[in-house]
């Protein structure tokens, strides 16, 4: 998987759990709450969907990592590499 | 404390009901005999009768609050901007602390409990795929908290669970907190997600008490038919705003209704079965909490849900409580229509009947191609409007499991 593939996934994870929000301009190196309206348990929800679409675990100590759409990338494309995506 | 005779009056409606979203839908359809049953999937058991409503949830809230909120908040949040809108009152000049949401529930959770156990049975039961939303979505209170957290409240608001009596007891503890001053302004009634869980249309099954019709979906629920067979579920919602006199006076208000007299007891007698001699109690106690004789009721809107036997047990209250001098008594009822809304059936059904002060119309009850002789009641109004000279008073019954009985009477407003 490459990142750019990773943040498509990310970002379709949002845009089911934000539905209001517009995800045309999301900027892959700025905050994703500095930009989108998401609070805590939409990160929740985040790590849920990863669990469930596609098996990967994300440990509350790495909660951060999914800061941005970049960093998220950064972190989960190993993951999927782990995984055989 | 405020006078505890303080004048408690409703000045605003919002509803959805499986045949209407707004009382002048609702009402135009109970006057057209248009009943609106739905069939729907239920999970394990297939193809039902139900009644679900169609209002625009997109109306006042945003995708994201339907996603993590519930059913019953979304019915909740129409029903309390309706009621509001209605009222004349915008969200943002509420007194946010001293109103009050009261909402009558029969059950709640259920659906959201559901929802997780088969979520996690596609993941081998691993309560790692348990849903984060989980406790907020279930808690007791959750379709009053929706309502203050959409408003911004902060007065109370809390639920009241009270089986299908919900929706009568919702209306009437708002009343009491009126009069206590403990708020100044209560948006109250009841609201009913059921039709989305399958537990609740198993235990009925189970008792076989689930109402259904072998050629006319709309004739599913039919309440004093002699081939009724049970009750038809259905979701729902209905919530008023209520003031004390002085304080709707003070701000022009329309004026719907007074509330006149109420009273809420119980069988103490069995887990399901009804106790009609606890009913005649109960419908006693609020005529006389009024001040009135049974004579003086002008509309009774009967409970009756369309099962073999209730149906005629609250018959028998209704003939002990209203004699051969009740020639000015009309009696209705609203399930034939829209099933059983549960925790909204009394808020709901009362609201239909409200319109009749003003134009002297008592809605029938439908679907009675043969009546039970067993529930003929005198002057029960069957299939067709009834046009009577006066409507200044209407009662309306809701009973519900573990033998809660809530009786509920409203009076025009006089000056």
């Amino acid at each position: 998987m490459t990142k750019d593939e990773c943040k498509k996934l990310v970002l379709d994870i949002i845009a089911d759990i934000a539905p209001d929000e517009d995800l045309s301009n999301v900027k892959p190196d700025v905050r994703l709450r500095d930009q989108l309206q998401l609070d805590s348990m939409d990160f929740l929800d985040i790590v849920m969907e990863l669990r469930k679409r596609h098996g990967i675990e994300v440990p509350e100590a790495d909660y951060l990592k999914l800061a941005s759409l970049d960093s998220s990338a950064e972190y989960l494309v190993p993951k999927f590499a782990a995984l055989g995506k | 404390m405020r006078d505890s005779s303080s004048r408690i009056v409703i000045t605003g409606v919002g509803l959805t009901a499986p045949n209407g979203n707004s009382l002048s839908e609702f009402r135009a359809n109970l006057l057209a005999g248009v009943a609106h049953i739905s069939e729907i999937d239920v999970r394990y058991m297939g193809k039902l009768p139900a009644g679900v409503c169609n209002f625009d949830p997109l109306k006042y809230q945003k995708r994201k609050d339907i996603r993590v909120g519930t059913r019953a908040g979304s019915i909740g949040v129409y029903c309390a901007r309706e009621a509001l809108a209605d009222a004349g009152v915008a969200p943002e000049a509420l007194k946010k602390d001293r109103t009050g949401v009261y909402i009558g529930i029969t059950e709640h959770g259920n659906v959201e409990t559901e929802n997780e156990i088969y979520n996690i049975s596609q993941f081998k039961y691993d309560t790692k795929f348990w849903n984060h939303y989980h406790n907020p979505r279930t808690v007791a209170n959750n379709p009053a908290g929706e309502v203050s957290l959409h408003l911004g409240s902060t007065g109370p608001a809390y639920t009241l669970g009270a089986a299908c009596a919900a929706g009568n007891v919702g209306l009437i503890h708002a009343s009491q907190m009126l009069r206590l001053g403990e708020v100044d302004f209560a948006i109250c009634g009841g609201v009913s997600e059921s039709v989305r869980t399958f537990g609740i249309f198993a235990g009925f099954k189970s008792q076989n008490a689930l109402g259904s019709h072998p050629t006319d979906i709309n004739k599913s629920s039919r309440p004093f038919d002699v081939s009724r067979n049970g009750i038809v579920i259905s979701e729902g919602g209905c919530f008023y705003t209520l003031e004390r006199l002085e304080d709707a006076l003070a701000r022009g208000a329309k004026i719907y209704a007074e509330i006149s007299g109420y009273c809420i007891n119980s069988d103490a007698t069995d887990y399901v079965l009804p106790n009609p001699e606890r009913q005649v109690e109960c419908v006693r106690a609020a005529i006389a909490k009024a001040g009135l004789q049974p004579r003086d009721i002008h509309i009774v809107n009967s409970h009756a849900t369309a099962t073999p036997m209730g149906d005629i047990q609250e018959c028998e209250a209704l003939r002990a409580v209203f004699g051969d001098d009740c020639t000015e008594t009309s009696i209705n009822n609203t399930k034939s229509y829209i099933g059983h809304c549960m925790g909204a059936a009394g808020a709901l059904e009362l609201a239909g009947n409200l319109p009749s002060f003003d134009d002297l119309t008592v809605h029938p009850t439908i679907n009675i191609d043969q009546l039970d002789p067993k529930c003929a009641l005198p002057n029960l109004v069957i299939n067709t409007p009834r046009k009577v000279a006066k409507v200044d008073t209407i009662l309306n019954n809701s009973f519900g499991m573990l033998g809660i009985n809530s009786t509920l009477i409203v009076k025009r407003y006089f000056a």
